[in-house]
This record gives C-alpha cells, sequence and structure tokens, in this order.
C-alpha cells in the first residue's frame, strides 16, 4: 500500500475541494440568478472539462504553467520555483478540471428555490447577502455538500490531468491514481489491487451519500 | 398617504400593462381575469418587476420615477407582499418567519412584535411550528402577519386567499379588514374573485387587457357592468344578445328579445331605440325555479323552460336550462331536492325586471 500517494492524495483532495466551495458558491449564484444574456458562454466554459479529454486540458494547463507562458513566470518570480510539476501547479489544475463538479449540483439546487422565496425575502428589507445567507445557502444546503463530496472524489480520482501537469514525483505530485498504474506497467498486480480496492470503496460510498443525501432518485431534493 | 400609481410595462407580443390610478389608505381591489396584468402590476410596484416608464409613490417617497431616474431597490422600499402561496420560509418555523423583517431591532423588542401580531392573526398556538407543519389558513395569515409586522408603509397582496376555501377566506378577511382599520396604509388586494370584490374592498379597479377599465366601490363596478367582459368577470354567467322590441317609458321598462330565439325579456329602460342592439347580463342566482307555473308574482319575466342538466360544484348546484335561450341557474341542493329535479323536467324561470342588467358597450354583430 502506497501509504504517501494516499496520504498526498487526501490532501490535494480537501484543499481542492475548499477551495471550490469557495468559488462555486459566488459563480453558481451568478449563473442561476444573472440575468444578462451571456451566462451561457460562462457555463460552457465552466462544464469544458466534462467533455474535453484530460490529456488535452493538461496539455493547455502545462503550456500555460511553463517559463514561457506569463502565468509561469510571474509565478516563478513570486515564489522562486516554477508552477508545472508541483503540488501548487497540481491544485491549481485540480481545481479547473473539478470546477463544474462543484458549480452544477449547487447551481441545480440554487436552481429550484421557489423564486418567491428569495423575492419574499428582499420585501422584508433583507439584503441580497442576507437572503443569500438565511435563505438561499440553507434551502440548497444539500446541493452544497453534494458539490462538496463530488469534488473531493473527482480530484481522488483525476488521472490524465495529474499526469501531463504533476508528472510522479513521489510525495509531491504522485497521487494514488498514479500509483495504481506505476504498479501494473511494473506488473505489480497485487499491489495495484490493494489500491484500486481502496478507491472502489471510497467511491462507492461517496456516491451513497451523495444519494443518499437526496430524497427522490435521479432528481435535486425537493424542498417543501 | 396616497399610492400613486402610472406604469407603462411592454410584456411582449403586443401586450402592454399601462395604467394609472391612485389608492388611498384601505384595502383596494384590482379585479380582473388571469392574464389582465395584475400581478405584474404589483411587481412592479414592489420593486420585482422594472416597469419601462412611469412613477410610482406613496405620498412624497416616490419609488419609481423613469424621468427622474428613480428606482428604489426592492429590499429599501418598505412595501409588504403577500404571495398567493404564502411563500413562508420552509426551513423557518413561523416566529422566525415572522421575525424575519425585524432583524434591525433588539431580540426582546422583536419577540414582543412578533407576540402581539400573531394575537391578532390568532396563530400564538402554532408559533414554533415549520409552515409544513400547519394548515394553508395559518399560513396565510402567518404571510400577512410577516408583512404587516415590518410596519411597511403599503400592502401588496397577490391573490392570498385563492387557494383557500370560503369559511378560512372569509375568516382570513375579516382579520384582514381589523388589520387595515388599525394602520390605514394602502393596501392593493389582486383577485379574479368578484366575491372577494364585494366583501373586502373599499375601491375596486379593474383591469382588463392591460388597461384600467373601470373604478368605483365595488357594487358602482359590479352591479352595472358597462362592458360585456366586466359582465363576465363580475359573475353574471348569463349574458345574452338582445335587440329591443318595444320601450314602455312610463313603467320604466322595455321588452327585449334574445337573439335567435322567440324569448322575450323584461328589462330596466335604457336610451337604447326599439330595434337597438343590447346586451342582457344575469347572475345565476338572481334566477327563481318553479316546477309550476307560479300566478300572482311581482316579477315580469315568467319563462317556460325545460331542465337539461344539473351539476354539482361545490355547495352549489348548476343548473343548464332551456327557455329557448339557454340560462345557467344557480340553486342550493335542498331546492333541488325538495322539487325533485330532474333533467327533463318541465320548468319555470322567473327572472325579476331588475335582474337584467343592460351592456351597453360596442353593439354586438350578428353571427
Amino acid at each position: 500500500m502506497d501509504w504517501q500517494a494516499m496520504a498526498l492524495t487526501a490532501r490535494l483532495a480537501a484543499l481542492v475541494s475548499v477551495i471550490l466551495l469557495v468559488i462555486s458558491l459566488p459563480l453558481a449564484h451568478w449563473l442561476t440568478f444573472s440575468r444578462r444574456r451571456w451566462t451561457f458562454l460562462v457555463e460552457s466554459i465552466v462544464s469544458l472539462p466534462l467533455v474535453l479529454p484530460p490529456t488535452a486540458l493538461g496539455f493547455y494547463l502545462l503550456m500555460s504553467m511553463g517559463s514561457r507562458s506569463p502565468l509561469g513566470r510571474w509565478w516563478t518570480e513570486w515564489t522562486g520555483h516554477p508552477l508545472a510539476f508541483t503540488f501548487e501547479g497540481l491544485v491549481i489544475a485540480s481545481v479547473l478540471y473539478t470546477l463544474p463538479f462543484a458549480v452544477q449540483p449547487v447551481a441545480a439546487a440554487f436552481a429550484q428555490i421557489d423564486p418567491n422565496l428569495r423575492e419574499a425575502s428582499a420585501t422584508l428589507g433583507a439584503s441580497g447577502f442576507r437572503t443569500f445567507v438565511r435563505v438561499t445557502l440553507p434551502l440548497s444546503i444539500e446541493g452544497v455538500i453534494a458539490g462538496l463530496v463530488l469534488s473531493f472524489a473527482h480530484t481522488v480520482g483525476e488521472f490524465g490531468v495529474v499526469l501531463m501537469v504533476g508528472g510522479n514525483l513521489p510525495g509531491i505530485t504522485r497521487t494514488v491514481s498514479i500509483s495504481i498504474y506505476d504498479h501494473v506497467q511494473a506488473l505489480e498486480y497485487a499491489q495495484a489491487n490493494q489500491t484500486a480496492l481502496v478507491l472502489l470503496a471510497f467511491s462507492m460510498l461517496v456516491l451513497i451519500a451523495v444519494y443518499g443525501l437526496r430524497r427522490r432518485p435521479w432528481a435535486a431534493a425537493p424542498i417543501a | 398617504m396616497m399610492l400613486a400609481i402610472s406604469v407603462l410595462k411592454r410584456l411582449g407580443a403586443g401586450f402592454t400593462l399601462d395604467v394609472s390610478f391612485d389608492a388611498r389608505p384601505g384595502i383596494t381591489m384590482l379585479f380582473g381575469a388571469s392574464g389582465s396584468g395584475k400581478t405584474t402590476l404589483l411587481r412592479c410596484i414592489a420593486g420585482l418587476a422594472r416597469p419601462d416608464g412611469g412613477r410610482i409613490a406613496v405620498g412624497d417617497r416616490v419609488l419609481f420615477d423613469s424621468t427622474t431616474r428613480v428606482n428604489v431597490a426592492v429590499q429599501d422600499r418598505h412595501v409588504g407582499y403577500v404571495f398567493q402561496q404564502a411563500a413562508l420560509f420552509p426551513h423557518m418555523s413561523l416566529r422566525e418567519n415572522i421575525g424575519y423583517g425585524l432583524n434591525r431591532l433588539g431580540t426582546d423588542e422583536r419577540q414582543a412584535r412578533v407576540s402581539t401580531i400573531a394575537e391578532s392573526f390568532r396563530i400564538s398556538e402554532i408559533l414554533d411550528r415549520r409552515p409544513a407543519h400547519v394548515s394553508g389558513g395559518e399560513r396565510q395569515r402567518a404571510a400577512l402577519a410577516r408583512a404587516l409586522v415590518t410596519e411597511p408603509s403599503l400592502l401588496l397582496l397577490d391573490e392570498p386567499l385563492s387557494a383557500l376555501d370560503q369559511t378560512i377566506q372569509s375568516r382570513i378577511m375579516d382579520d384582514l379588514r381589523r388589520a387595515n382599520q388599525a394602520r390605514r396604509i394602502p393596501m392593493l388586494y389582486v383577485t379574479h374573485s368578484h366575491r372577494e370584490v364585494y366583501t373586502l374592498g373599499q375601491q375596486a379597479v379593474v383591469i382588463d387587457a392591460g388597461r384600467v377599465i373601470a373604478r368605483g366601490t365595488p357594487h358602482e363596478v359590479l352591479d352595472r357592468p358597462e362592458q360585456t367582459v366586466l359582465a363576465n368577470l363580475a359573475g353574471f354567467e348569463n349574458v345574452f344578445n338582445g335587440v329591443v322590441v318595444e320601450r314602455r317609458e312610463r313603467a320604466g321598462t322595455m321588452e327585449c328579445r334574445v337573439e335567435g330565439t322567440d324569448t322575450e325579456l323584461e328589462v330596466p329602460l335604457t336610451a337604447s331605440a326599439v330595434n337597438a342592439r343590447i346586451r342582457i347580463a344575469i347572475r345565476a342566482g338572481d334566477i327563481l325555479v318553479g316546477t309550476e307555473e307560479p300566478r300572482g308574482l311581482s316579477a315580469r319575466n315568467v319563462l317556460r323552460a325545460r331542465l337539461i342538466e344539473l351539476i354539482a360544484h361545490g355547495p352549489t348546484m348548476v343548473a343548464v336550462v332551456d327557455a329557448g335561450a339557454r340560462f345557467i341557474v344557480h340553486l342550493t341542493p335542498t331546492g333541488v331536492e325538495s322539487l325533485h329535479l330532474q333533467p327533463g323536467d318541465h320548468v319555470w324561470l322567473i327572472v325579476k325586471t331588475y335582474s337584467c342588467r343592460i351592456v351597453v358597450d360596442t353593439p354586438w354583430q350578428h353571427s
């Protein structure tokens, strides 16, 4: 069992989930409630990782993190080391790659709130922020938790982007999915099986938790 | 304080809401069919929708003015809004719901105000329950309390009682009337029920296709409907095309024949000349049914007819009767029972002259 890879993966997934929670709440709010006509463009960009091959996404991320890109140069100047093939680079890549898994459940939960409730809050003198904290968020908490859990699970399971952006540096960028790949390459099937089995059990538990949270199967939770 | 409204809003597909009127303190009924623009108007006043033009002011306080580009945000308008489905926050108790708009007050003051208003709306006993665990009537009373406890300068009600049954409706109407006497703020009450207009309103404004078509007291507006659309809205189930056959100036009546039939009705005299086309509107509840030819009656219109159909509709029996023209008549179930009425029976319809209202808008055409 590759404990180092497990710990690294858990740390990566936890960090990515928290960052995504902070990003996805305002982003999903804007996507759901904005009256601007071009929200669909942002929606498309957010959803891009759902359809784009991870290697393609990873390739562009690697290019934009390299020393020849503005981001890569700025990062090197600021921190003293390059972004590609580091844990920080992996975090940024994972956040982008997992963004739709965080935003979509939250946006879906926001969208099924009766619009009259948010309007009632406003007519009672509540600011937009108070309406969000007291009405919108509590009524979509299941979607927010689902987004958080899915972010964590999806980060644990990613492979292509990690390989492209992070490489395979033990303790820095070598996650469990890479570790399984390594074991198989070395014909160490027993070790590969051990790690894979842990991932399988973990994924199953996550899905049971997510669907268990919803009161109706295959649909956003109803809130009466 | 007076509410002065002038709203212009284009709603696509050639439909424009264009209304101007003032509302005094007290309950003003906004009456119209669904799709007439009533709810849109309320949303514009609350700031939930933005008019394309016009001005909305409560007393000196301007909430919206397209010429000076004033558009006060919803949360700063101090306008109470009661939604059709109550729109209570499902994750809060009724107490938290009612106290929601009082967050700027201290806890003690807030609790005191919630208790006082809960008492006047008779929901003190259930304040700690969630909306899902109280009845529809209680939910709507809590929604009224929640809107009124913030002491708004204006209260907007969007068909707040339409989902409730009649006994509960009339009790809540009593609550609302009392609240209105205590507060003296303008209250705009949207409804499509003429019964609510009669029982609740001090003033009525009738909206059709985005325009104000009549205004006045409920009786002025509903009892002498001058437009066919209003006659339909005001609960005149029977509207007939007719031709004036004879004018009896001394009696103050005229004889009219219903188009396409031999049925003649004596109706109140209007300025219409002989052969003029008019519309006659009669409420289904103003028609009497007899199984034998009545004698010694003051009513001038006694028509021989046949009962076609009886339909139970809530507590009323709706009878479709053929007297040459087809009449809709409302009966009580006990009335139907004591007369042993069956479809196919021969009956007599009795209609007082003054139960026939003459509608004189656009002359009807032969169809």
